[in-house]
């Protein structure tokens, strides 16, 4: 279990976090939402690795951890996929997997096994990719972001944060996506989700957790929680 | 959902062709279609043209620019641009000359130090690109005036080193494969390449891979034996095949093996592509350019040393004129592209063999040169917009 405690960070003048906290469970997907400026992207930042928080404590499985670059992150079993994915363009599917990793024997490049590894994963995965030798630039949306999962994994993660996974997707591939996370929970993995849309977060999360203005702002288990609830938590309506 | 195979078996299906093509992949093809428009026209408004004597010569001319245009390839890769290939090639030229003739080097050690030279340039220009963060067109720009005064202050007062027409450098451009050298090479690149494609085919198998049907192999290999024995058989019919465009052909095999089967060769793409995603995959993008950078400086002095070869003599106009604007050209009218991350190697060799093509064609022709400029400046313009358009393709 990665836990993140009373965790803060102040961003000149802004407080973008006060005092937040968050569980993260082997097995379960959280959906973290809240409005813009809410603190989400700086709390990811935080367990990625990519800022410092001010104070707070990140412990993985009970164990004080000390992330303090995205390597360290990496290090410990926490995977970050970005809005943007990062993947090169010209490059395929294999490429974009192992990139910056490939396995290489006498210093060429081992094709074939980077080959079948992708394969293997996507399949597990149940991705569908007819040829996985063309440039990513001729995949579609959904399929980039599966891409960009899949590569994820390849560390052996023990938590993936998804930032946004669906926010320029159509309906279907949507739903490829959505399906591509409940296999993620169903490996085992942690999965931290961000997402403005509630009706994906309604349809994946396990559990949902609510940010405003850098605070938690309320916690619901998503099987139990109505959307009325988890809006009026977002915007603070209920008190 | 409803398909049955996640993956399918065979992904050379004409579909996927089509699909490719649709999508701006268009590889080679418009080049070699540009190839054969040539020869035709040439081909009918002068019987010289394609005659054996007349296509050695034009192997001969293709070398050094070639060379050049290769270095070029490296940089382009990445999105940027050397513009100062030209003047490198020069000024690594004079340096060599001056070394083996007035100074009495021995001509190789003469050589590798001029090569030495042109990767200290190149490594000049990466740091100021990498470090002084100073746009890669300004680097080079200034790079171009720059050598070629060094070229010049080299040269000084006597202007023009000639290089002996029985030594080392000279003799590099005089020399020809026999026959039987000419036949076993080919005979041993054939097979290479078809031994190569089946031991690839086979592990590829072995994995539970998709192949492509056999009688793609064969078509593979027979294309390239066809266009092999075709070249030494028209050349051999002349004075053989030169050792300059063996040396050419090797850097091009070569270099592309190394782009397409090492981590530093995919690192080139994935830079060119999307330097962000190169960055946060941990690789040193610095550390590629700049390597870039060296690479084509160090061609384009190589390129200067085999045009200082065919001339037998260095002179103030040595990797002057168009030969900057023909060698990008050439990469260019090959199928790199300028928008970075796409291109081979092979595209110095056929965008030279167009250019070269052109230019001597008119000059068979007595074309006046501002003719030819202005030809060789339409080529250039149909290359680039073909590659832009089918970015647009690519992305949309």
């Amino acid at each position: 279990m990665i836990s993140v405690t009373d965790v803060s960070k102040r961003y000149g003048a802004v407080q973008a976090l006060q005092g937040v906290s968050l569980d993260l469970r082997p097995g379960e997907v959280v959906a973290l939402v809240g409005d813009n400026g809410a603190g989400k992207s700086t709390l990811v930042k935080v367990i990625a690795g990519v800022v410092a928080a001010d104070s707070g404590a990140i412990a993985i499985d009970g164990e004080r951890v000390r992330v303090g670059s995205p390597h360290d992150a990496q290090r410990l079993g926490i995977s970050t996929v970005y809005q943007d994915l990062a993947l090169c363009e010209n490059l395929d599917v294999v490429a974009n997997l192992f990139l910056g990793s490939e396995p290489r024997r006498w210093s060429l490049l081992r094709h074939i096994r980077m080959e079948r590894a992708t394969r293997d994963l996507l399949t597990s995965l149940d991705v569908r990719i007819k040829d996985i030798r063309v440039p990513v630039a001729m995949l579609s949306g959904g399929q980039r972001q599966s891409v960009a999962i899949a590569r994820a994994l390849l560390g052996e993660p023990r938590l993936v944060i998804l930032d946004e996974p669906t926010a320029a997707l159509g309906v279907e591939q949507t739903a490829q996506v959505l399906d591509l996370v409940r296999r993620l929970r169903e490996r085992g993995l942690a999965v931290l989700l961000i997402s403005h849309n509630l009706a994906d977060v309604r349809a994946v999360s396990d559990r949902v957790v609510v940010l405003r203005l850098g605070r938690n702002a309320g916690e619901f288990r998503t099987a139990e929680a109505t959307q009325e609830s988890i809006v009026a938590a977002i915007t603070g309506a209920a008190a | 959902m409803t398909q049955a195979a996640a993956i399918t078996r065979e992904p050379y299906t004409p579909k996927g062709a089509l699909d490719r093509l649709r999508h701006g992949d268009l590889g080679a093809w418009p080049v070699v279609g540009g190839l054969v428009a040539i020869a035709v026209v040439f081909g009918t408004l002068n019987e010289h043209f394609l005659s054996p004597e007349n296509l050695t010569n034009l192997a001969l001319q293709m070398a050094a620019t070639g060379t050049i245009s290769l270095g070029i390839i490296m940089v382009l890769l990445l999105g940027e641009i050397d513009l100062s290939a030209g003047s490198v090639s020069g000024l690594c030229a004079v340096v060599m000359a001056i070394l083996s003739v007035r100074q009495g080097w021995n001509p190789l050690v003469a050589i590798v130090v001029a090569l030495v030279a042109g990767a200290l340039i190149g490594l000049l220009h990466g740091l100021m690109f990498t470090r002084l963060r100073m746009p890669s067109f300004v680097v080079t720009l200034a790079g171009l005036i720059g050598w070629q005064g060094l070229l010049l202050y080299l040269l000084g007062q006597g202007g023009i080193v000639n290089l002996p027409f029985d030594g080392f450098v000279a003799k590099l451009s005089d020399t020809w494969l026999t026959p039987l050298a000419a036949w076993l090479l080919t005979l041993v690149l054939v097979a290479v390449f078809a031994a190569s494609n089946l031991v690839t085919r086979r592990m590829r198998l072995a994995a539970d891979l998709p192949v492509a049907p056999t009688w793609w192999l064969g078509v593979k290999v027979a294309g390239l034996a066809v266009v092999l024995v075709a070249a030494v058989a028209v050349m051999s019919a002349d004075r053989g095949v030169p050792l300059l465009l063996v040396i050419f052909g090797t850097l091009v095999v070569v270099f592309d093996l190394v782009l397409r089967h090492t981590a530093f060769g995919r690192w080139m793409y994935a830079v060119g592509g999307n330097v962000e995603a190169a960055r946060r995959a941990g690789i040193d993008v610095r550390r590629i350019r700049v390597l870039a950078f060296v690479l084509s400086s160090t061609l384009a002095a190589f390129g200067g040393i085999l045009s200082a070869s065919r001339l037998a003599a260095v002179n103030q106009g040595s990797g002057g004129s168009d030969i900057l604007l023909m060698a990008i050209a050439a990469a260019v009218i090959g199928g790199t592209s300028l928008f970075g991350g796409r291109g081979r190697t092979y595209a110095a060799l056929l965008g030279i063999l167009v250019i070269q093509s052109i230019t001597n064609g008119m000059f068979l022709l007595s074309v006046d040169s501002s003719v030819r400029y202005m030809v060789t400046a339409a080529v250039l313009a149909l290359a680039v917009a073909i590659d832009s358009l089918s970015r647009r393709g690519g992305t949309a």
